[in-house]
């Protein structure tokens, strides 16, 4: 009974990280269609916020409150990973709609430049850029009517860049000269620990957990709860769900599916960079740290039938706890005197890495009777 | 398309070959033999790139996977190296196998005592898992982006498999095989890497000429049909599946060849061929050559391979930002690559631009809206 | 019973049904075609035209219900199988391979046999190169035979697409919709066409255009909310007070 309750939480725990990470994903290909690869590098992303509101609370005038950064840094990402996706939705992916192969590949490409950028450019000029991305970016959409409607616009959103590069440059600067950590360069591997507060264990129906990993279930529940309520509840939920049940409709009743677009895309990457600090919490975060995810979170998302998060969430706790059923060998403590030839068959699996090769191969196993996962979507549309 | 346009191409098409065999003509001549070598192994890549362009840039699935067929082929060709090179080892068994206090040699290692069996086994083997794991996905109409995801996932097994057995195939170190003997001779060697260069050019032409004959013809166009209109194919009685399985295990078979002769000419063979970065450069080496043209795929294969190789001498930080930037240029500027760029409008339009050349006037495109037939 | 098998039947569709999340495409449909015989089916919007073509061409499997076509049931057998059997269709919006010349896209349609070996390995027969060279002179693409077929007017991809169906030399023609957005003398030309091919082969039209489909002068079988109406010549139908009804809406509804 107790190695159950052991396997259980084992299992959880790793379904979580999965579903946090492949949250956002089941939204941006699921609701848009959209293949992000650069999914798992705004993750990253996420991560190295966490790293730098870390050190920022260590600077005196925020020392009192440190043991509150890891909160603080779960809305950080979420807006630093935002903030990102919406420019790549701007720029690139919005040109690519309708053509998901070609998008792949082009946000392969950005993958490839944001893993670079974390190793070439020090973390405090980052921080700097983030911070006028997201002033240029939303300074114009809160400017009053009168402003917007003028036909000098282009000169207010110009100064507004000026102003928003200025303040990059500033800021970039302050926490240069003030956290020497961040100043430089650095391919290394970084790590976060976490507050006092989230350290050791606890007990739970007899059997000790990691308060992080707790920590790990509650963002993804807290995550999982939010975006529900946001899809169901809200105006935008509800334009966003009406844009995927049928585009054009939409757009003749009004709807603005540019911004449905932007919004759908901004939520899902923000949601990555909340799996990010998830992350940050298991191990050191590196420019790869999101690498390891990615076709981890497509395969939970396929799996679960592509649109419903519902699916997701049970393909991950699914995926999490055969992981740990296989990589643990839990099979061979549960029935100890099982036939040899079944019993070396599991020894041979009972390892990460073969426990993946296992997970993997099971899914597309899986995925040759069911070919749209657990949940498929219904209805006469789907094939076209 | 006018008559002088298809002159223009022929021309074009003609003095890119005689270039070519010039050069690898001259090459090893011309060449200190660390260039050569590196030629030598771009080229090798060309044939796996050649496999992506059929499937890819003909019949338009875009596998991630490609890595899986071509470690294939060279653990194929590095496991007869190996084992014929392992007199003088204990038990008469490759080296590392005492490192893991393995004595007896694992079954599957056994065929390839046999020259002969290698020689087949570098491109069949590939071939067959290729054909295998297509046929399963290809039978469930599994396509477009799942397809992709699938053979990345597929990718990942491999790695993993071959990653983790250490007892059976070195694991993470990989196989050497540049200390190994062929026909008396190091294969490391300066002569015995000159002859691998040979043999590369020469196999690379023989695997355009079969390319080449493969998208000729009807065989060629049903690819193409499937690329662009699969249930329109599958309505006119054609069965999709055996000529999607056909040609992703024709891709397989290349990217074994292809395999091999890099593993010969780069001293290893190791899971990081089957890395998900690698597979995924294979298809941006087609798409910047040009998808869908033969010769854009071999040219694209060895001039990245080139640039990157310059660029990470020179800037070793840059070259992720380049090749970010070039996977985001081809898809949003270029789609058709280079190649396909030259081939098509591109450069009347450039010159346009600059006033050079006159306006073709055309009618305004007319515009079908073609999902409409499909729900009604 | 409507269902009992006659000889001279190429075609019984026996109760179909087809249920989309419980809407009902399709709703015990039972319709029968004689060999060379054309036949228009005409129908409202959301009738359930095109999934009647769906089911026969293997594309929806029917809930409920039996397709046999030359005695053989279709229900469950893939649609390149359907095909080779001898079921051809023409789609609603011109559907070619734009990518290919106009001799290319004739070619894939007159090949046989269509497997892969065949494809590669042997150059085309020269009975089908004469096909081929008929086909075009019928459809005027003589002159275009090495034109992209994506640079082809629309009416020309409409006849190109007809003479690719006719090219497969099926026994059963489906055609959906070949006269949208053609122009008057080229829905003659159409009608005309069609009216050619049956007697030797068997011709299903479905389309909106009435005129279209009073030149084809032929059965008509009406369509409406997924079953067969009621069936007749032109006339009857139009003098038919439930066809009357569904078009012009019932007075007490």
């Amino acid at each position: 009974m107790e190695l159950l309750l052991d396997s259980l939480f084992n299992g959880v725990a790793i379904g979580s990280v999965l579903l946090v990470a492949a949250l956002g994903l089941a939204i941006v290909f699921g609701l848009m269609g959209v293949i992000n690869l650069a999914h798992g590098e705004l993750m990253m992303l996420g991560a190295y916020t966490t790293y730098v509101t870390q050190l920022i609370f260590k600077l005196p005038i925020l020392k009192p409150f440190y043991n509150s950064y890891i909160i603080v840094s779960i809305f950080l990402a979420f807006i630093v990973s935002g903030v990102v996706g919406i420019l790549l939705e701007k720029t690139i992916i919005r040109k690519l709609y309708g053509s998901p192969l070609e998008t792949l590949l082009a946000t392969w490409g950005v993958s490839l430049i944001l893993q670079q950028f974390v190793r070439s450019v020090p973390l405090a000029y980052g921080t700097g850029l983030v911070i006028s991305l997201l002033i240029a970016l939303f300074l114009p959409t809160i400017f009053p009517l009168k402003i917007k409607e003028s036909i000098n616009f282009k000169y207010y959103k110009f100064s507004t860049w000026i102003f928003a590069a200025l303040t990059g440059v500033l800021t970039g600067s302050l926490i240069s000269s003030s956290v020497s950590k961040l100043s430089r360069a650095s391919a290394r591997n970084v790590d976060v620990t976490a507050p006092s507060w989230m350290r050791g264990q606890v007990e739970i129906i007899g059997t000790t957990f990691p308060k992080t990993r707790l920590m790990i279930i509650v963002i993804t529940l807290i995550s999982v709860i939010a975006i529900t309520l946001f899809l169901n509840q809200s105006a935008w939920g509800m334009r966003i769900r009406a844009v995927t049940q049928n585009r054009q409709m939409s757009d003749c009743l009004g709807i603005s599916t540019e911004k449905v677009d932007i919004i759908t895309f901004g939520i899902g990457s923000g949601l990555a960079g909340v799996a990010g600090v998830a992350v940050s919490l298991l191990g050191s975060v590196g420019p790869n740290v999101g690498g390891n995810y990615i076709v981890g979170c497509f395969m939970v998302v396929v799996l679960g039938g592509v649109g419903n998060l519902l699916g997701t969430v049970f393909a991950s706790f699914g995926i999490g706890i055969m992981t740990d059923l296989i990589g643990a060998g839990r099979l061979l403590s549960i029935w100890p005197d099982m036939p040899l030839p079944l019993s070396n068959t599991i020894n041979f699996f009972a390892t990460t890495s073969m426990a993946r090769v296992m997970i993997f191969a099971l899914i597309v196993i899986f995925l040759q009777f069911k070919p749209t996962g657990l949940f498929p979507q219904k209805g006469r549309m789907v094939e076209n | 398309m006018s008559f002088s346009k298809i002159k223009f191409d022929k021309k074009i098409v003609l003095s890119f070959w005689i270039i070519l065999i010039a050069l690898i003509i001259a090459a090893p001549t011309l060449l200190p033999v660390f260039r050569l070598n590196l030629l030598g192994r771009y080229l090798s890549l060309s044939i796996v790139a050649l496999g992506v362009d059929l499937i890819w840039g003909y019949t338009g699935l875009l596998s991630l996977g490609q890595g899986i067929f071509f470690a294939l082929g060279g653990y194929c060709a590095a496991m007869y190296l190996q084992i014929t090179s392992s007199s003088e080892f204990p038990n008469n068994i490759p080296e590392f196998f005492a490192l893991y206090g393995v004595e007896k040699l694992p079954f599957f290692w056994e065929p390839f005592r046999s020259p002969i069996f290698t020689f087949f086994a570098i491109w069949i083997i590939p071939a067959l898992v290729a054909g295998l794991i297509g046929f399963l996905v290809f039978r469930n109409r599994i396509k477009g982006v799942y397809f992709s995801i699938l053979t990345q996932a597929s990718l990942l097994v491999f790695f993993n498999f071959f990653n983790g057995q250490q007892k059976l195939i070195n694991g993470t170190n990989g196989l050497k095989t540049d200390v190994t003997q062929l026909f008396g001779q190091m294969v490391g060697s300066e002569s015995m890497q000159r002859i691998f260069f040979w043999i590369t050019a020469i196999l690379v032409i023989a695997a355009w000429f079969f390319a080449k004959w493969v998208v000729k013809g009807r065989f060629g166009n049903i690819l193409i049909g499937i690329r662009d209109d699969e249930p329109r194919v599958r309505f006119t009685g054609y069965n999709p599946v055996i000529f999607k399985t056909i040609i992703f295990s024709i891709a397989g078979g290349l990217a074994g060849i292809s395999g091999a002769l890099y593993t010969v000419q780069s001293g290893i063979v190791s899971p990081q061929f089957m890395t998900v970065p690698f597979s995924i450069e294979m298809v941006i080496w087609v798409a910047v050559g040009g998808r869908g043209t033969l010769l854009g795929a071999i040219l694209g294969a060895v001039f990245i391979n080139y640039a990157k190789s310059l660029v990470s001498e020179a800037l070793p930080a840059s070259w992720m930002f380049i090749q970010g930037g070039l996977f985001i240029l081809v898809v949003t500027a270029l789609p058709e690559g280079v190649l396909g760029w030259i081939q098509g409008d591109g450069p009347r339009n450039l010159l346009q631009r600059f006033g050079l050349k006159r306006k073709i006037e055309t009618y305004p495109s007319l515009e079908v809206n073609n999902n409409e037939g499909n729900n009604g | 019973m409507r269902g009992i098998m006659d000889n001279t039947d190429l075609l019984n569709l026996i109760d179909i049904t087809v249920s989309f999340e419980g809407f009902l495409a399709l709703n015990k449909l039972n319709l029968n075609l004689k060999k060379g015989e054309l036949r228009a089916v005409i129908g409202p919007n959301g009738a359930g035209k095109t999934t009647f073509l769906d089911v026969i061409t293997g594309k929806v499997k029917p809930t409920k219900g039996e397709v046999i076509f030359k005695g053989k049931s279709l229900v469950g057998r893939k649609e390149h199988k359907i095909a080779r059997l001898g079921v051809g269709r023409k789609f609603q919006s011109p559907r070619i391979f734009e990518n290919l010349t106009v001799k290319e896209n004739l070619e894939i349609s007159v090949t046989t046999p269509k497997s892969p070996l065949n494809l590669i390995n042997k150059s085309i027969k020269d009975e089908q190169i004469n096909e081929i060279e008929r086909l075009m002179k019928i459809v005027n693409l003589a002159q275009k035979v090495d034109s992209k077929a994506g640079s082809l007017s629309h009416g020309q991809k409409q006849w190109l697409e007809i003479a690719m169906l006719v090219g497969q030399k099926p026994d059963l023609m489906l055609v959906d919709e070949p006269v949208a957005g053609l122009t008057d003398e080229e829905t003659d030309l159409t009608a005309d066409l069609l009216k050619s091919l049956s007697g030797e082969n068997t011709v299903v039209v479905i389309d909106h255009d009435m005129e279209f489909i009073r030149r084809l002068d032929s059965n008509v079988s009406v369509l409406n909310q997924g079953t067969v109406l009621c069936e007749g010549t032109m006339e009857t139908i139009q003098k038919d007070q439930k066809v009357i009804d569904v078009y012009l809406g019932r007075p007490e509804d």
